[in-house]
Formats: C-alpha cells, sequence, structure tokens
C-alpha cells in the first residue's frame, strides 16, 4: 500500500488522531474501555469488530458527539478532549454517519453549499439577501461531478436513491476540505458494483488525507486500509495490517463466536 | 461528461426519480409583491375596520409571527411565551405609569426585558430536545405567571390599569386611536420584514440545515445552540415588543396576558395559519381574534367553539390555511 511514507518508520510518523485510554460509560455499561489508537498522518486506518464492539461509540467520542467519562483524544499531538463537536469539525475532522447524513429539504446543490458557507464563513449574515451565496454553487459543481451527482443538482435531496443519498453525504464532507475523514460504515446497504465504486472513490479523495472508517466488509477493508483495529467489548483485540489481523487467533474467535452467540 | 467521473451508482436513473424540484429563487419574486399588499391593506383598513380592534390583531399577529419564528425555523415548540408577551406589557405598562418614561422607552424597555427573559429560558430549555424542551419553557413561563401573581408592582388580579399611552417622541399624540394605529402598523410591517429577511438569509440557510439534520449541521461544525438561542432570543423580544404594543393600546398590563391560556392561543393562531409560513401566523391571529369578537355573545363557549376550530384545523389541513396555499401553488408564502 504506498502511503507516500514508506520509507519513514512508522513510530516517527505523526500521529493525524490519537486517543489515550478512551473510556466511556453508558449507566454502569462501559461501551469503550481504555481504548488506545493511533491514526498515522495519510493513512486509511479500519475499525473492525463485531456488533456492539464500541466501533461507533469511538467514532463519537472522537468527533466529541459523546463526551468521554476519561481518557485523552489528541489531534496531532494536541489535546482536544474539551472541545465541542462544532470546533472538532473546524478543526477539520469530519465524521459521516450510518444513516446516510443529508438535508432532505434542500436541493442536491444546497446541501454543498451549507458546508462551503460554512468554509467561507459566512454563516452569522441575517441580514443579506439568501442570494448572496450564489457564487458557492460555483465552486459545488465540480464536487457533484466528482461523485456522479451533477445532473441532479436542482433535485430535493430527500427524493434520491439511497447510494446517490450516500454519495451526496460524501460530496458535502469534501467540500469542507477536512484534513480527516471518519467514515461510518460508508459502503452499507450498497450493491457490490456500488462498493467498487466508492472504494475507487476513497482512493481517490486520500490524498493528502487521513481516513479512519468503519466498515463490516472485510474484502474491502483488505484492500483499501494500510492499518486495521479491531475492537471487541470495547477493548481493542488485535491491531496490524489485514494479514497480521485475519491470521490473529483471538480475532477469529471473536468474529465467529459472536457469529455464533 | 469526463471519463474520470466517477459514477458512484448504478441505482435508478434520472427517469426514476420523480421530477420534483426545489423552488428556484424566482420562485420568491412574489413576496415583494405580497408585502406592497399588506403594506397598502395597512393604509387603507383603518377607513373600514375600527382600528383598535386591527391593533389587537395586529399585536397578537406579531406574538404569533414571533412565536412561529422559533416553531417553523428551528422546530422547538415554546409552550411559555406567554412570558414573554406578559413581561414585554408589564414592564411597559409599570415604566410609563409609575417612572413615567416617554412611550418609546417604556416600549423599548418592555422588548429589553423579554429579550433579557429570552436569554434566561432559551438558555436553559435548548439544552433539550422535544418535549423535555417544550415543558422546559411550560414550567418557567408557569413561574413567570408565579411572579406576576406575587410581585408588588404587577397589581395581581387588577393588573396596571391606566397605562398612558403618551406622545411619540414628544409629536404625535398617541391618545388619538388612527395616530396610535399607524404607529402599530409600521412597528408590525417593519418587523415582519425583518423576519421575512432573516428567514430567506444565509442565517436562515443554516437554520433550515439545522431543522433537515441536526447532527450533520454540528459535524460540518456549526455551532447550532448558538443559532437556536439567538433565534430563541429574538423570538421572545419580538413578543415582548407585541405584548408591550398591546399595554399601550389597551392600557392595561394583566394576568391573562401571562397565563399559559395566551400561551395556547398563540399555537392555535400558528397552527392554523401554517407552521413555517411567514404569512400564516398573520392569518392565524386574524381568525381567532375575529372568532372571540364575534363570538363573545356565547359567553364562556368561545373557549369551547375555539377548541372544535383547532381540532377540526388540526384534522382537516395540517399544514394549516396558508401552508394549504403554498402547497397547491408551490411557492413559500
Amino acid at each position: 500500500m504506498s502511503t507516500g511514507h514508506t520509507n519513514i518508520p512508522a513510530s516517527t510518523r505523526p500521529a493525524a488522531i490519537e486517543t489515550r485510554d478512551l473510556t466511556i460509560d453508558f449507566a454502569g455499561f462501559r461501551a469503550v474501555d481504555g481504548v488506545n489508537l493511533r491514526i498515522e498522518e495519510g493513512s486509511i486506518h479500519a475499525l473492525i469488530g463485531p456488533n456492539g464492539a464500541g466501533k461507533t461509540t469511538c467514532f463519537s467520542l472522537i468527533t466529541k458527539f459523546l463526551v468521554p467519562t476519561s481518557g485523552q483524544i489528541l489531534l496531532r499531538g494536541k489535546d482536544v478532549t474539551r472541545l465541542s463537536a462544532a470546533q472538532i469539525a473546524e478543526q477539520g475532522v469530519v465524521r459521516s454517519f450510518q444513516i446516510s447524513a443529508i438535508f432532505p429539504d434542500m436541493s442536491v446543490v444546497e446541501n454543498v453549499c451549507v458546508a462551503l458557507q460554512k468554509r467561507s464563513g459566512r454563516i452569522y449574515q441575517f441580514w443579506k439577501n439568501e442570494q448572496s451565496l450564489a457564487d458557492l454553487e460555483v465552486l459545488a459543481e465540480p464536487i457533484l461531478e466528482e461523485v456522479g451527482l451533477l445532473q441532479y443538482r436542482n433535485l430535493r435531496a430527500g427524493l434520491l436513491p439511497y447510494g446517490r443519498k450516500r454519495a451526496l453525504e460524501l460530496a458535502t464532507t469534501l467540500a469542507l476540505d477536512p484534513q480527516v475523514l471518519l467514515l461510518d460504515e460508508p459502503m452499507a446497504g450498497m450493491s457490490p458494483e456500488d462498493v467498487g465504486r466508492v472504494t475507487e472513490l476513497i482512493r481517490r479523495i486520500r490524498v493528502g488525507r487521513t481516513i479512519l472508517m468503519v466498515e463490516h466488509n472485510l474484502s474491502v477493508v483488505a484492500g483499501l486500509c494500510d492499518r486495521i483495529t479491531v475492537l471487541a467489548r470495547g477493548k481493542v483485540l488485535a491491531e496490524g495490517d489485514y494479514k497480521t489481523v485475519s491470521q490473529n487467533p483471538t480475532v477469529k474467535e471473536a468474529y465467529i463466536g459472536a457469529d455464533h452467540d | 461528461m469526463s471519463n474520470t467521473q466517477l459514477n458512484i451508482i448504478s441505482e435508478p436513473d434520472v427517469a426514476a426519480i420523480p421530477d420534483v424540484e426545489t423552488p428556484s429563487r424566482e420562485s420568491h419574486a412574489h413576496f415583494r409583491w405580497m408585502f406592497i399588499a399588506l403594506a397598502l391593506a395597512l393604509l387603507v383598513i383603518p377607513a373600514f375596520v375600527y382600528p383598535v380592534f386591527l391593533m389587537k390583531v395586529m399585536c397578537f399577529a406579531l406574538f404569533a409571527v414571533a412565536f412561529n419564528l422559533l416553531l417553523g425555523s428551528c422546530g422547538l415548540l415554546s409552550l411559555g411565551h406567554a412570558a414573554f408577551f406578559g413581561a414585554g406589557g408589564y414592564l411597559t405598562a409599570h415604566a410609563a405609569l409609575v417612572w413615567k418614561l416617554p412611550t418609546e422607552v417604556a416600549v423599548l424597555l418592555g422588548t429589553v426585558s423579554a429579550l433579557a427573559l429570552g436569554f434566561v429560558v432559551g438558555a436553559l430549555a435548548i439544552r433539550r430536545h422535544g418535549i423535555y424542551l417544550t415543558m422546559i419553557t411550560l414550567a418557567l413561563a408557569q413561574l413567570v405567571y408565579f411572579v406576576a401573581m406575587q410581585a408588588p408592582f404587577t397589581g395581581a388580579e387588577d393588573g396596571i390599569q391606566n397605562v398612558p399611552r403618551g406622545t411619540l417622541f414628544n409629536i404625535i399624540d398617541l391618545k388619538n386611536d388612527v395616530n396610535l394605529y399607524y404607529v402599530v402598523a409600521t412597528v408590525f410591517f417593519v418587523c415582519v420584514l425583518a423576519v421575512y429577511r432573516l428567514l430567506y438569509s444565509p442565517v436562515g440557510r443554516v437554520l433550515r440545515a439545522i431543522q433537515g439534520n441536526e447532527a450533520r449541521a454540528i459535524s460540518l461544525g456549526f455551532n447550532v445552540n448558538r443559532y437556536k438561542l439567538a433565534i430563541f432570543m429574538t423570538s421572545a423580544a419580538l413578543s415582548g415588543l407585541a405584548g408591550s404594543m398591546k399595554a399601550i393600546v389597551f392600557q392595561i398590563a394583566s394576568l391573562v396576558d401571562v397565563h399559559i391560556s395566551t400561551s395556547g392561543e398563540v399555537v392555535l393562531m400558528t397552527l392554523i395559519g401554517g407552521v413555517g409560513t411567514l404569512f400564516g401566523p398573520i392569518l392565524g391571529a386574524m381568525v381567532v381574534v375575529m372568532s372571540q369578537n364575534y363570538l363573545a355573545g356565547f359567553g364562556e363557549w368561545v373557549v369551547f367553539i375555539q377548541g372544535l376550530i383547532f381540532v377540526l384545523s388540526v384534522l382537516m389541513f395540517r399544514d394549516g390555511i396558508v401552508g394549504v396555499i403554498s402547497k397547491k401553488i408551490g411557492r413559500p408564502l
């Protein structure tokens, strides 16, 4: 896997995201239990594990949609544990959701423009006409073209079929030009051909970015991700590249064991 | 289309997607005509209708527009808006009667007090969602009602009576109903115009995004609570302004204005007219105030008839009168 850093030893590369003993309790239930993650700058890192392993909870903790009970989150070495969800996003860490997250009553192009509006900083202007945002549409169009949605630019986003909603969500995320993307099951519910297309798109957008993704589809993970962390019952079970992880006996047991529970 | 373009989806193509486009920008041009029509109507109508009645309608219409700003653009249902309406009224009445402040200063004071109260209630309420938020507004409004009943300056059951109307800027004599009418009409018109501007501004776009998908708006970096609080305070201030004007028009501030029934009435007005429409709450306020006046002969039965209207309107047209028309013609109203 070419990440552009292959000749530098892993330990000296700066970590885009690092968690230290990340823990959260929900009324006595420890959903995430002392997780230490190290997502290297420029890598694609996968978070896998059986249902209920705490993958999405990890996402929510890193993006501060949930507040950790204890532990630390570092962004390029800087402690961001106390920032709010919006502030984390402003630091260039943008997440996607399991259920396609779009603005259903807006047109396709307006969806992307909301992200561009945030980037342009014109977010508190209440005295101006909304039409003053029209210039953003010029910037939105190439992004829509990249994900194959340009022909639907004026369609109400809620009317798009499922797969295209996910494409729109990616386009909106890309419009923010985030340095770190957290994709929560980006291929869930897609047909095999669509999975191939999204995989290709992720390969294209990874340039200059760090990607952390939750994914169930192991063949996708194998071909796309540089590093894999396996979670089970809120703890890190194993970590390494695909080969290491897939041959790890405890991982096999956790997966098969969970499936046969 | 270029070769490099990734067509992500092999799902149904254009033909399968319903051909419904979002309204284009031109579809907003009609608002200009609606505002011109509103201005003309406000100008000539006192020649035909009793001005005090019209002022009552406008005070409640502004109140409903303010309430709808919160419900329609943020999806936040407050059951305590009478607190702002009433607080504005009490403060204005007290300032004009006891402190003998000029009318415009008294009204401003009433508005600012509602704004401040809106900050307190809003800051507490927006920490929760849905029914919990509504219950917080209800509880705090009951607190305000209790204060209005017990505080030494509110006159308990009697309210504050004989509030002087005064003169505006020491020039316009407000004791004259027609003069006062045009002042109230001007304030009303400017406020509705301002709400329109806000709803269709860059901020309005963000509000629609927040209402469409709050978690997504947060993940894009928007400080959602800041928007909610700002709209809550704006809504409270406009409600307070409406209550302040009502106190000047009727020369009284009373317990009815802070009572929960007034909070319910503004919900009724907004629902009858159409939540999320600009002109719906105005029409809804007209319908409710008119029904109160014309049905006054039925005495206590007015409440029953109002309840009936409410149930029927929710059953028959859930989008409200203006909401239904807006959907028919495919334009926002």
